[in-house]
């Protein structure tokens, strides 16, 4: 019985040890989710117009990527296989909507401009991707990490575009201006430097991630795809 | 106004799915690498979304919305001041997960041979963004009729196809293209599409609704002009 309990806790590994640490840290860089698992593009690059959705769509994000891991982990061994899908899709909305009501209420101008991609986040495939290759054979704590992980290196990618898009595009960062003031003209502007309207449209996200997967894959040769 | 032809040509071109607002590009950049695939997906899309925006639209307008609820009882109070639409995100995946299930067992059952086309899709499109995202957009532009808003979902739905066959088209050939290493298959493809999107941006040059006036009048003078 002694045994039994002293196994157990040579079993337990400290709260942050190594291995946990490194569920954090990979997502970051050489296991980013969205250049490199190619997950949740789809609700990230339409709000990535201002650093400052970029950060609160991030935010949302590792909230609920990181409480869904959590929850489904807890329950993996209760949900039956064949109805798993349906069983994650109502934990994760469920979370969605305590986001999208603590945005209306705290922030309702973010929260107007993120219009539909608060509720796209259900959708969102990083979510789903961690669901069924991490919590679903993991333990909660565990899980609990990895989801911060991959939250933080999707608003890590998502606030990298957005610093692209609002300094080229708008000459602004976080809303504080950076080339000057573009109605008066003081600043960068007085020299004739024209904001680059492009960078605000759609198509140039894709484009910056698309350098930004060239940039990430040169560096590390082992990344690179056959074709 | 607009008509439910406006929706319709809107949804394909100027506000598509993917170049416009790049709901569902996880799928559109897993499958599209060969059209043959890519057809089944974008006609399950297409499928899906006709069958899940008109069922949503009624959720919305008789359950949801606020006041929506009076058709139950036109005189009480507490139910035209009932606003039950915080409920709608998790509404909504119920219901686009549901029927997909319920369409992958019809389809199954009834027409084998649409099955095989596109069996292994349906599964995948329950969490494609595009289909929650056709839901969304409905509720938040609150199309006055059923039949626009079914308008909208077929036009998204063919928009969405349109682009997924499309870059599995650059796809299949850009495979003995010289593309630099690193940008190899995914970089490439990001690339492309945004290409592709500014293309798809001249759509938006296109007028709605109100040019119709005037031309239908230049057309009937025409007509008079060359009738005697």
């Amino acid at each position: 019985m002694s045994d039994l309990a002293q196994n157990q806790k040579a079993d337990r590994e400290p709260l942050f040890s190594k291995k946990n640490k490194k569920l954090v840290t990979d997502p970051l860089t050489d296991n980013n989710p969205v250049t490199i698992q190619v997950l949740g593009i789809c609700s990230a690059l339409a709000i990535t117009v201002q650093v400052k959705q970029g950060v609160v769509m991030g935010l949302a994000v590792i909230f609920v990527v990181a409480l869904g891991n959590f929850i489904i982990s807890a329950l993996r061994n209760l949900i039956p296989s064949r109805i798993r899908i349906i069983v994650q899709l109502v934990v994760v909305a469920s979370l969605v909507i305590i986001v999208d009501q603590l945005l209306a209420a705290f922030m309702p101008d973010v929260s107007e401009q993120l219009s539909v991609f608060v509720g796209l986040i259900i959708t969102n495939c990083i979510i789903m991707g961690r669901f069924e290759a991490f919590a679903m054979a993991n333990k909660p704590w565990p899980s609990f990490l990895d989801g911060i992980g991959n939250g933080l290196g999707y608003a890590g990618l998502l606030v990298l575009v957005a610093v692209f898009r609002e300094l080229f595009g708008s000459g602004t960062l976080y809303g504080f201006p950076i080339f000057g003031d573009y109605i008066t003209g003081s600043g960068l502007y007085s020299m004739g430097y024209v904001n680059n309207n492009l960078m605000i449209l759609p198509p140039m996200a894709l484009i910056i991630v698309g350098i930004i997967i060239w940039v990430q894959r040169s560096r590390n040769k082992s990344l690179q795809e056959e074709h | 106004m607009e008509s439910t032809l406006d929706i319709f040509v809107k949804a394909i071109f100027s506000e598509n799915m993917i170049f416009a607002y790049f709901l569902g590009m996880c799928s559109y950049l897993a499958v599209s690498k060969t059209v043959k695939t890519a057809v089944g997906l974008g006609a399950a899309v297409i499928f899906v979304l006709v069958v899940t925006v008109p069922v949503n639209y009624l959720l919305e307008n008789y359950l949801l919305k606020e006041g929506a609820l009076s058709w139950l009882d036109p005189n009480s109070e507490t139910l035209a001041n009932m606003d039950l639409s915080f409920l709608a995100f998790i509404m909504f995946i119920a219901v686009v997960a549901s029927i997909v299930q319920l369409v992958e067992m019809l389809v199954e059952k009834f027409a084998p041979a649409l099955y095989g086309a596109l069996g292994i899709f349906l599964p995948l499109i329950a969490v494609n963004c595009s289909i929650l995202g056709g839901a969304l957009f409905m509720q938040e532009r609150q199309y006055s009729t059923i039949l626009d808003a079914t308008a909208f979902s077929l036009g998204s739905g063919i928009g969405w196809f349109i682009a997924i066959v499309a870059i599995a088209a650059i796809r299949e050939k850009i495979r003995y293209s010289n593309v630099p290493a690193p940008l190899r298959g995914l970089g490439i493809t990001f690339i492309i599409t945004g290409l592709m999107g500014i293309a798809f941006m001249s759509f938006m040059g296109i007028k709605y609704g109100k040019d119709e006036a005037p031309k239908q009048t230049a057309v009937v003078q025409t007509i008079d002009k060359t009738q005697p």
